[in-house]
Order: structure tokens, then sequence, then C-alpha cells
């Protein structure tokens, strides 16, 4: 082992990961955690949601305080954005900052992340037209917030979503916008979907389906519309959430293959052999048991960013690590916690369990007679029990779990006696 | 200035000073107690900064929202009569809360 060790490039949930999970491994040559924000390593879930609304401060966000930083002999380096890494075979290398600084590195690890996809259209450059993805994103969208009466949300997903039910409830006029017939198409079953159309549109959201965004329409070069199907809305401030695009243009530089992500093998480990790629930015083999083989697939989840930095950390100390658990994913939407355990893609039948209280939902996913997946709104018990079911690889019989009186524990735990000789 | 004491699995034992606002898992997490995963940071949908609160200090904390009663049926350790999710419970002045980490989280 030489003497710079490994070099994480990108603060963000994944590289924080990796960093802690190399150090417990007991990786014992030096740490260093680059990011180009001026802030400290920080969370981003909530930036969409209770910090929008102020009910946490900046500094909840933080994930270590420095003392842990140093007690673990983490170097962690704010505001360098690295434009350019070369390699030598073994894996060492040197990556320089836009400043002109030069990192060196015995093993490096991208843990770049996404960007907030730009929206194409007339008017997109405006004052005004705001998107969220990172800090400065989400302070900018509060400063903002605070003079606007009128919000357009271009985007029906997960940030689109929790922002405008966020927003709503602080007050603001909300319109939000969808290209889709449906909330959320890739992410969610239609019956989730039309929950959530239902529950939001209830509470007074604005949302329109099937809307293609024409142009944003300005006066002074400020927003003042959003011009969709022919009708102009007006708009103080415009908020864009159409989903991420990989910052892959590193790894292009370095050579490494990159296809929707950075292409890596089991262990996080990219195309040249040692360069590890973890979190939003990675391409994987579908670590779902079960999958089909050859099945590729990229998360954008804090979870899957945990799991697979320790994947990471295990190889990079020349083991061979399995990815643990099951995927889920969480969206907090105003009164609504939405929890989804497992990917429904894929799936040929749903039962849909219907609980009396309209803020409760929940539906589970079946490929064949095999459970892969639920969506859950405001129904931890049910997320917890198929989460359990698909971490234990048993199913919930289909025709048992209609009845939203019967626990979904209940028949878990019917469901796991039978195969506990075969588990052994 | 409030004590959180954290025993491990095993018995070790660390206090740390809290600071009055935050949740016992944020303590937990800034401070690098292993034992605390929080995967969510806090929104309650993880399940996974199960803690089992001392008995004597259990029923002297607010009672816990039915979420995170439904959360505890999930947890990687199962529940016992005084777990809680530790981002649920906020510290407050003069507390000297004593908790019990589970052998794991995930």
């Amino acid at each position: 082992m030489g003497e710079n060790g490994l070099l994480i490039v990108g603060s963000s949930q994944a590289g924080v990961q990796l960093a802690v999970s190399s150090r417990a491994l007991g990786y014992a040559g030096p740490v260093t955690l680059l990011g180009d924000e001026n802030h400290r390593p920080y969370q981003r879930p909530a930036l969409s949601k209770d910090f929008l609304q102020d009910k946490i401060t900046k500094e909840s966000l933080i994930f270590r305080s420095q003392e842990f930083w140093d007690e673990h002999r983490i170097t962690v380096v704010k505001g360098e954005r690295i434009e350019k890494i070369v390699t030598a075979p073994d894996g060492a290398g040197t990556a320089w900052s836009a400043s002109g600084r030069a990192f060196p590195f015995d093993r490096l690890a991208l843990t770049v992340g996404a960007r907030a996809r730009r929206l194409d259209v007339p008017g997109a450059g405006l004052d005004g037209v705001l998107y969220l993805r990172n800090a400065d994103d989400a302070l900018e969208l509060k400063a903002r917030t605070a003079g606007a009466e009128r919000v357009v949300v271009i985007g029906g997903g997960f940030i689109g979503i929790e922002a405008a039910a966020g927003l709503h409830a602080l007050g603001k006029r909300v319109t939000l916008l969808e290209f889709a017939d449906r909330l959320v198409a890739r992410a969610v079953g239609t019956e989730t979907s039309r929950f959530l159309l239902d529950h939001h549109r209830r509470a007074g959201i604005d949302i329109r389906l099937g809307s293609a965004v024409d142009e944003i329409v300005g006066h002074d070069g400020k927003v003042r519309a959003v011009r969709a199907g022919g009708e102009e809305i007006a708009a103080d401030i415009v908020l864009v959430g159409v989903g991420v695009i990989p910052n892959t243009e590193l790894a292009e530089e370095m050579g490494l293959r990159c296809d929707n992500g950075i292409v890596v093998d089991h262990h996080a480990v990219a195309s040249d052999g040692t360069t590890l790629a973890v979190g939003d930015c990675a391409n994987l083999p579908n670590p779902v048991p079960g999958s089909c083989a050859g099945e590729r697939v990229r998360f954008e989840s804090v979870n899957h960013a945990i799991e697979q930095a320790k994947v990471a950390a295990h190889a990079l100390l020349g083991r061979q690590e399995e990815y643990g658990g099951i995927p889920w994913f969480w969206s907090n939407q105003g009164d609504l916690k939405l929890q989804i355990a497992g990917l429904s893609s894929g799936y040929d039948r749903t039962v849909v369990r219907s609980p009396a209280d309209p803020l409760k939902h929940s539906v589970l996913y079946y490929r064949g007679d095999r459970l892969i997946a639920a969506d859950c709104v405001n129904v931890p018990l049910d997320f917890m029990a198929v989460k359990q079911a698909l971490t234990r690889r048993v199913t919930l019989p289909p025709d048992a779990v209609a009845d939203p009186a019967v626990p979904l524990r209940s028949l878990l735990a019917e469901a796991a006696a039978p195969h506990e000789g075969n588990l052994s | 200035m409030p004590k959180i004491t954290f025993a491990d699995a095993d018995g070790d034992t660390r206090t740390i000073e809290a600071n009055v606002g935050d949740s016992v898992m944020e303590t937990a997490v800034r401070n690098g107690i292993g034992g605390v995963v929080a995967e969510c940071g806090g929104s309650l949908s993880c399940a996974t900064c199960h803690v089992i609160v001392d008995e004597h200090d259990f029923a002297s904390l607010p009672p816990m929202e039915e979420m995170e009663d439904e959360m505890l049926w999930g947890t990687a350790v199962d529940r016992t009569g005084t777990s809680r999710l530790s981002c649920q419970i906020r510290v407050t002045e003069d507390m000297d809360l004593r908790v019990t980490l589970p052998e794991t989280q995930v």
C-alpha cells in the first residue's frame, strides 16, 4: 500500500458511507473525502421535505461531527471540483481540481452522484426557474419562496410532488404539471399513482397530467408564467423536477465504461478493474435475488448508496462481499409517508389492501405467485412485513393478503415456517 | 448538559454530552456510535435507529406515536417492552438517558 491512500471524489451519502465503512473494516491508509460544494457533507433527502418547510435546520443535515472525522483520520475537503483524473494500471494516480490542487491517491472511488436534468424549452433560462438537487438549490428555493404566491412545479416524480406538497403546506398556490398520464410512473404502479393523485388534488394542489410544457414566459428576464397545452399558468417561481443525469464525465475521460452510469461489477469495481464507483452514478448488475442474469440497474436511493458503499469498502480491502438486503425507498409528501420495498418492475399481478382510513393505502406486487414489491402509504406495518418477507425470500399468498384486517406479519410468520428447513 | 449513555450489545458503554433539541439518533450518529445506522436520517422510514431504553428512564419519555409503534415491528432485532426509535426521542434539559443498542440494525 502506498502513502496516498483512498481518495473518494464526491462527499455524498455514498462517499460518506464508503469512508466510514473503509475505516470500520480496518483500512489503514489515509482516507480523503472530497466534495465540490462549500458545505460539510450533508444528507439530501430532507431538502425537498422537512428542510424546505423549515421544520429542521441545516445543522441537522450534517452527517458527522468534525471530531468524528478527526478521530477516524478521514480528511474532509470542501469546495474542490475535480476536473481531471489520471490513473496508472495499478489504480494509483492523481486528481486535479479546478483550483489547481493535486490530490494523489493509491485507490480512487467515484461517488459523484447525479445532477438535475435541465428543462429544454424556450424561457428555461429565465430568472426564477429553479431546480432542487443540492443544499444551495434548497436554500435558493427557500429564499425565493418567501416572496412568491404562485408556484408551478414541472414534473410529477418524487422531488416534484414532495416539493409541491411542502410549498402547498406553506400556503402557496401550487400547480403541478406532469407530462405522463400518471404520477411517479417510473417508481410505482398505477394504483399508487391514482391514490397519490386523488390525495394531492383533494389537498388543493392543481395537478395536470399529460401536460407538455411549451414555454416559460418571462417579463424583464424574470419568470411570469408557464405555457402548456396552449394555456398560460401564472407563476412567480417555477420548480423543475424532471429527473437526474448521472455524473459520468470524469469516468468517461478516464476511459471507464459508462452506460447510464459508470458500469461496475457486483463488487462496485469499474471496468479498469480498480476504480470504485458507488451510489447514484453507478450502473450495476441487479442485486435483487431472483432477477434476470445480465440485467443492470442504476438506483437513486439512500439505501442503495449505503449498501453498495459497504460492498465497495470490502472490495477496497480485497474481499468479495454480497450486496445486502433488498432495495427500499421512501417519499414524504405532506400527510403521506410512502414506503416502497423491493422493485415492482416486471410485475404481472397486484393485490390492493384497502384499509378504511382514506389516508392509508398499500399494494403488493407479484410476478407469478412470487411477491416482489409493495408500495405502502402510511402503513409502516405492511411495509415492514413485506421488506422482511423479501429479505427472507418468502412470499405472502396473494389471496390471503387482500384482507386488510389480516396483519401481514401473521402471514409472514406462517409463510416462513415451512421453509426454514430449506433455508438452513 | 444533557447526557446520553449508549451501551452496545457487548455491554461496552459510552456517554455523550448532547444538545437540547437534537434527537438521540442525531447525537449517536454524529458522534460515531456504530450501533445506530439511521439510514433515513430521522424521517421515521427505516427502523434502523432502534434502541432499548433503560426501564427506569422509559416512563419519563413522552409516549410514542402510532407510526413509530408500527415501525418498531420491523426492527432487525425484535422489539422489547422498552424499545424506541432513537430519531423520535428529543434531548431535553437535564436529560440523563441510558439506552442499549441491539446486536444489529439491518
